[in-house]
């Protein structure tokens, strides 16, 4: 497993072939291959941009839900999560250890919006028992990525 | 009043730093593109932030012993040990110091007389010459070659060497060549030095910072070295805890202990927030060290890639953290390179004349910033060199 590969991939899928090659001391090809078998493997799930969408105008809204649910016998929780990922409004699904069972993630374009989509959709869900609706007021970091304005690089231009 | 009559002739004779007047003009620019520093992009690891913290908050903010704090001193000296097989008794081998700098300095001056000989390899950091100066003493430079990997070879060392020899400066892994002396290219050197009287200031700041599977050794971990030896070392790179200013020097008790009596006078004793900090730093931080050690050599494989793909033919460095790529096909001199790569694209790089004639023909990069920062000063390299 190429876990090198593997940490510069999640620090910026834009590195080019050759700039991942050089990093890791492989040739373009071997990191060519690499990737692809990662790809197939199931281990690399896709490529995004982090976008801070709070800088544009558009209106951005998102929340985390908290949902209880009734476990299924043989199922637990994995019928009500497979059906709350489905929703393009869902985000981010997990199981959790804890006071709840599922953490949703839902974006909106209002609050409004958001709280809809959980009372009409998420709360209707069989065997879900209750739901706690928690907005993100802003959001200082993702997915590693800083997004207010980091610290400038106090170090001056030139040391010995 | 008449300040020529006052001052030390000793001290006005150190030249400033040519480079001065250039990096003055890189402050009053906006958007630099520096790769001109010397010290560690990443913060000071949280845990020894945390130990300085709670040295304060229990009141830890007295005089140490000159020395240091013991407790540091047994860390050390179990750190020695533990990295590159050195013994040293913490109650008379070891002194802490305000960086390495402080150590470097205090070995020179307990050492060298007036008209003694001090040999020292360049390019390499530039403190040594002027530290000699000032103690009187005479400095012999050696350049290291670009065909010897800017290694220091026993000829070299055999032919800089006369009667008046008294010390060795041996600055490895090297600011700014980025060379390392392996095991073998340092028997040869401590074969030339075994019968003889000089004692060699082994400065291995860089020590932790080695790549490619090739891990530090100390001249003094040799037979017959220690006790011809005094090791210079210190927090600042391999902890990235630069402002803390903490360093030491082992070696011999009886040189150790003439160190201490300027030490003792000159500074009373090492930073104690620091102090407490940095027995955190050496028993609990391999893993943190080992994961900025993998992220350099990520970055470094990136920028000598990058100048080699300029046509800036860049050696592999094998320890600290530059490259010391050649600029000779720019048909520029060094300071002229940096000077116009500043005006032209704001990119600031330090000319290998900084560091002794020696590095005439090439400059000195710094890798540590991030991945995306070098890729920019790259690219402004290569327009630079473009529009030549």
């Amino acid at each position: 497993m190429n876990m090198k590969l593997l940490k510069l991939l999640n620090k910026n899928a834009r590195y080019s072939l050759e700039e991942l090659a050089t990093m890791t001391g492989r040739t373009p090809e071997d990191a060519a291959a690499d990737i692809d078998e990662l790809e197939k493997a199931g281990v690399i799930r896709g490529y995004k941009a982090v976008i801070d969408w709070e800088r544009l105008d558009n209106t951005y809204v998102s929340a985390l839900i908290e949902l209880k649910v009734t476990p299924k016998a043989g199922l637990g929780f994995e019928e009500v999560a497979k059906k709350v990922m489905k929703y393009p409004e869902v985000e981010t699904v997990y199981l959790m250890s804890g006071g709840y069972d599922l953490c949703v993630i839902v974006k909106g374009k209002t609050f409004q919006g958001v709280a809809m989509f959980v009372a009409k959709e998420l709360s209707t869900i069989d065997n879900v028992i209750s739901t706690a609706t928690h907005f993100v007021l802003r959001r200082y970091k993702e997915l590693d990525v800083e997004l207010c304005d980091s610290d400038r690089d106090d170090r001056g231009h030139f040391s010995f | 009043m008449d300040y020529s009559k006052i001052l030390n002739p000793e001290v006005l004779n150190i030249k400033p730093s040519g480079i001065r007047k250039f990096f003055d003009l890189a402050e009053t620019m906006q958007e630099v593109i520096s790769l001109g520093v010397g010290e560690p992009d990443f913060p000071t690891p949280w845990q020894i932030r945390k130990a300085g913290i709670k040295s304060l908050e229990e009141s830890k903010t007295r005089y140490t012993s000159n020395w240091g704090l013991q407790a540091l001193r047994e860390t050390i000296a179990s750190y020695m040990s533990r990295k590159y097989g050195l013994q040293y008794d913490p109650l008379h081998e070891i002194l802490v110091t305000v960086g390495g700098s402080e150590a470097i300095d205090g070995c020179i001056r307990a050492t060298v007389c007036p008209g003694d000989e001090v040999i020292i390899p360049q390019p390499s950091y530039v403190c040594y010459e002027p530290i000699t100066l000032l103690a009187g003493g005479v400095p012999v430079i050696i350049e290291t070659k670009a065909e010897d990997q800017f290694k220091l070879t026993p000829e070299a060392l055999k032919a800089a060497i006369t009667p008046k020899t008294k010390a060795l400066i041996l600055p490895y892994p090297c600011n700014p060549t980025g060379a390392i002396m392996e095991r073998e290219d340092l028997e040869k050197i401590a074969a030339v030095l075994r019968d003889t009287n000089i004692i060699v200031i082994s400065d291995e700041i860089y020590a932790e910072l080695t790549f490619g599977g090739k891990t530090h050794v100390s001249i003094a971990s040799l037979p017959g070295m220690a006790e011809r030896t005094l090791v210079v070392n210190g927090f600042s790179k391999a902890f990235s805890m630069t402002g803390w200013r903490l360093g030491y020097a082992c070696g011999p008790a009886e040189i150790v202990a003439q160190v201490t009596k300027i030490h003792q006078f000159a500074i009373m004793c090492a930073p104690t927030t620091s102090q407490y900090a940095a027995i955190t730093a050496m028993t609990s931080c391999d893993d943190v060290v080992a994961e900025m050690v993998e992220e350099y050599d990520t970055r470094r494989r990136l920028i000598v890639d990058g100048f080699n793909k300029l046509g800036l033919t860049c050696r592999d460095p094998k320890g600290a953290f530059y490259a010391f790529p050649s600029i000779q096909k720019s048909g520029l001199s060094s300071e002229e390179f940096c000077q116009q790569l500043l005006e032209k694209k704001h990119v600031a790089v330090v000319p290998g004349t900084a560091f002794g004639q020696g590095g005439e023909g090439f400059i000195r990069a710094s890798y540590c910033y991030s991945t995306e920062h070098i890729k920019e000063a790259l690219k402004r390299i290569s327009e630079f060199l473009n529009e030549l």
